[in-house]
C-alpha cells in the first residue's frame, strides 16, 4: 500500500510519501493539528487529495472503497440501535445480506467481550465497550485495512492501556502469522500507545504536515504489560519525544 | 403499582390545587352573588357537560374529526417539505423563504377567504389547523435530517452508502425525535386552528357551539364547549407523546 498526498490551500499536508506492508501496524503520531487525521480521511477515500495519490493494494483511491473499515475518536453507535444492529449496519449500508453476517457480528461481539450486550442500546454500555462494539463494526466486512483514527482518545487511561492490548489481540498477533493480519494504520498523540502497537512509528511534524521520523519498533510480540516498564519501550518512548519537540538532551525531565 | 405511586406523588399538588380553584370557584358563585351568566358554577358546567340541549357528541365529533384531519394534514406536508428541504439545496433555496412568508402571515385573516372559496364544511376548517401547525414540523425534520454529526455521515460513506441509504439509515431516524417533538406543537396547533376555522364559518363542531352561546348567554355551555375542546386536545397531545415514547425511547428528554 502506497501513499502520497499534499496540499491544499491551509496546506494541510505536504510532501508524504508514506508506504505501508500488508500485516503491518502503523501508527501516525503527531501533535494536534499536524494533518493525521486528515491523512486518514484522504486514504479512506473521504477527502480528495489536493495533490497526490492514494492505493490501496494497487488501486488509486479517489473514493471509499470497500476493503477499508474506520474507527472513530467516538463511537459513533446509532442510538436507535442495539449493539448487534450497530455491528451489522455496514453490511445494511454496503447492501450486503445482514442477515447472512449476524453469526460473524455475534462471534466479534464475543471476541470483544461483548457477549450479552448484543440486545443492549449503546447507552447503556461504558465508553470503551461503546469503543469496542465499533471495532466490531469496522470489523464485520473483514477489510484487510483497518483506519483507526484516535479511537482511545476519549477514554481514560487505564481503559486506554486495557484497550491497546484487547486491539492486539483481536487483531490477531497471539493466533495470526504476519500475512494474515489486518494492515492497522492507527492514528495517535500518545507516544506509548503507539509504540506499545505498533510495527512502525510514524511521526509527524505540524503545518503542514510531514514527516519527521520513520521508526521500526523491533519489540517482540506479543507484547506484554511488562513490555511498558523495560528500557527498551523508555528509549523508543524518548526518541519519538525528542523528535517531536526538536530537543536533543535531558529532554525526560521537560513538560 | 409502583409507577402509579410515583405519579401520585410527582401529581397531588396539583390535584390539590385544582380542587381549592374549583371549590373556591363554586363559593364564589353559590355564595358570592356573582351572577351565572356572566361566571357559571362548576356544578352548573359538570351539568352542561352531560345534559342540557346541545347534541354534544356530533359537535365533538365534527370537531375532533376536523383536528385529526389537521393535524395528519399538516404532518404530512410539514414532513414532505422538510425532507425536500434536507435532501436538495436547490429545492431548500426555493421553499424556505416562501414557507417563511406563508408562516407569518396571521391565518385569522386568512379564515374569510377559505369561506369564500371552500363555503362551509369540514374541510375547510381542517385546512386552517393543517396551516398553523405545519411550520414547525418542517422545521424541526430539515434540521433533525441535518443535525447528524460529521463523523456519522463519514461512517456511512465510508461503507460506500449510497445516498438515500444514509439518509433511511441515518438521517431519518436521526430526525424522529425532532419531529416528535414538533408534533406536539401540531397537535396543540391543529385544535386552534380548526376552531379559528369554525369561528369563521361553521354549522357544526364545539367553535360553532361558542359561538352561538354568545347570543343566547349560555356561559355555561360555552364553557362545557370549552372543557370538551381541551379534552380533545389534550388527547391527541397524550397520543403523540404515547408515539414518541413508543418510537423513540432512544431520546426521551430530547425537547
Amino acid at each position: 500500500m502506497i501513499y502520497e498526498a499534499a496540499s491544499g490551500p491551509v496546506e494541510a499536508l505536504a510532501r508524504i510519501s508514506l508506504s505501508v506492508d500488508a500485516g503491518e501496524f502503523v501508527s501516525l503520531v503527531g501533535p494536534s493539528g499536524c494533518g493525521k487525521s486528515t491523512l486518514l480521511r484522504i486514504v479512506a477515500g473521504l477527502r480528495p487529495a489536493t495533490a497526490g495519490t492514494v492505493s490501496v493494494a494497487g488501486r488509486e483511491v479517489t473514493r471509499p472503497i470497500p476493503d477499508i473499515g474506520m474507527v472513530f475518536q467516538a463511537p459513533i453507535l446509532l442510538k436507535w440501535r442495539t449493539i448487534l444492529e450497530n455491528v451489522l449496519l455496514p453490511a445494511e449500508l454496503a447492501g450486503k445480506d445482514a442477515g447472512a453476517l449476524r453469526g460473524r457480528a455475534i462471534e466479534l461481539l464475543e471476541m470483544a467481550g461483548l457477549h450479552g450486550f448484543a440486545d443492549k442500546l449503546p447507552r447503556e454500555l461504558s465508553g470503551g465497550m461503546q469503543q469496542r462494539a465499533s471495532l466490531c463494526r469496522a470489523l464485520l466486512l473483514d477489510p484487510p485495512l483497518l483506519l483507526m483514527d484516535e479511537p482511545f482518545g476519549a477514554l481514560d487511561a487505564m481503559t486506554r492501556d486495557d484497550m491497546a492490548l484487547e486491539l492486539l489481540r483481536i487483531w490477531g498477533e497471539h493466533d495470526l502469522a504476519r500475512e494474515a493480519r489486518k494492515t492497522v494504520v492507527f492514528v495517535t498523540h500518545s507516544i506509548p500507545e503507539a509504540v506499545f502497537l505498533s510495527d512502525r512509528v510514524v511521526v509527524m511534524s505540524p503545518r503542514p504536515g510531514r514527516i519527521a521520523a520513520d521508526l521500526r519498533i523491533d519489540l517482540p510480540r506479543p507484547r506484554t504489560v511488562e513490555l511498558r516498564a523495560t528500557e527498551a519501550f523508555g528509549r523508543l518512548n524518548l526518541e519519538i519525544f525528542r523528535t517531536l519537540t526538536g530537543r536533543t538532551v535531558g529532554a525526560t525531565a521537560a513538560g | 403499582m409502583t409507577k402509579f405511586n410515583a405519579l401520585s406523588r410527582q401529581y397531588w399538588p396539583t390535584l390539590v390545587l385544582f380542587a381549592f380553584l374549583l371549590a373556591s370557584w363554586q363559593a364564589a358563585v353559590s355564595f358570592g352573588g356573582i351572577r351565572e351568566y356572566l361566571l357559571p358554577a362548576p356544578l352548573t358546567v359538570w351539568n352542561a357537560l352531560w345534559h342540557g340541549d346541545t347534541s354534544w357528541s356530533q359537535h365533538i365529533w365534527t370537531t375532533t374529526f376536523e383536528i385529526i384531519g389537521a393535524f395528519v394534514l399538516a404532518a404530512g406536508t410539514g414532513m414532505a417539505l422538510g425532507v425536500a428541504i434536507a435532501w436538495s439545496p436547490l429545492l431548500a433555496n426555493a421553499l424556505v423563504p416562501f414557507l417563511v412568508f406563508v408562516n407569518t402571515l396571521p391565518k385569522v385573516a386568512i379564515a374569510p377567504l377559505f369561506l369564500i372559496w371552500m363555503g362551509y364544511g369540514i374541510f375547510p376548517n381542517m385546512l386552517m389547523g393543517a396551516l398553523i401547525g405545519f411550520f414547525p414540523v418542517v422545521i424541526n425534520t430539515a434540521v433533525g435530517l441535518s443535525q447528524v454529526e460529521a463523523d456519522m455521515l463519514d461512517l456511512g460513506r465510508v461503507f460506500s452508502a449510497p445516498k438515500w441509504k444514509i439518509f433511511l439509515k441515518i438521517r431519518i431516524p436521526n430526525a424522529l425525535p425532532y419531529i416528535l417533538s414538533a408534533l406536539k406543537i401540531t397537535a396543540t396547533a391543529a385544535v386552534v386552528g380548526a376552531i379559528v376555522g369554525e369561528f369563521v364559518a361553521s354549522q357544526k363542531g364545539l367553535g360553532y357551539v361558542i359561538q352561538t352561546t354568545q347570543s343566547s348567554m349560555n356561559t355555561s355551555v360555552a364553557f362545557a364547549a370549552l372543557i370538551w375542546i381541551s379534552a380533545v386536545g389534550l388527547a391527541l397531545y397524550g397520543a403523540v407523546v404515547l408515539a414518541a415514547h413508543l418510537w423513540a425511547p432512544w431520546a426521551e428528554g430530547v425537547d
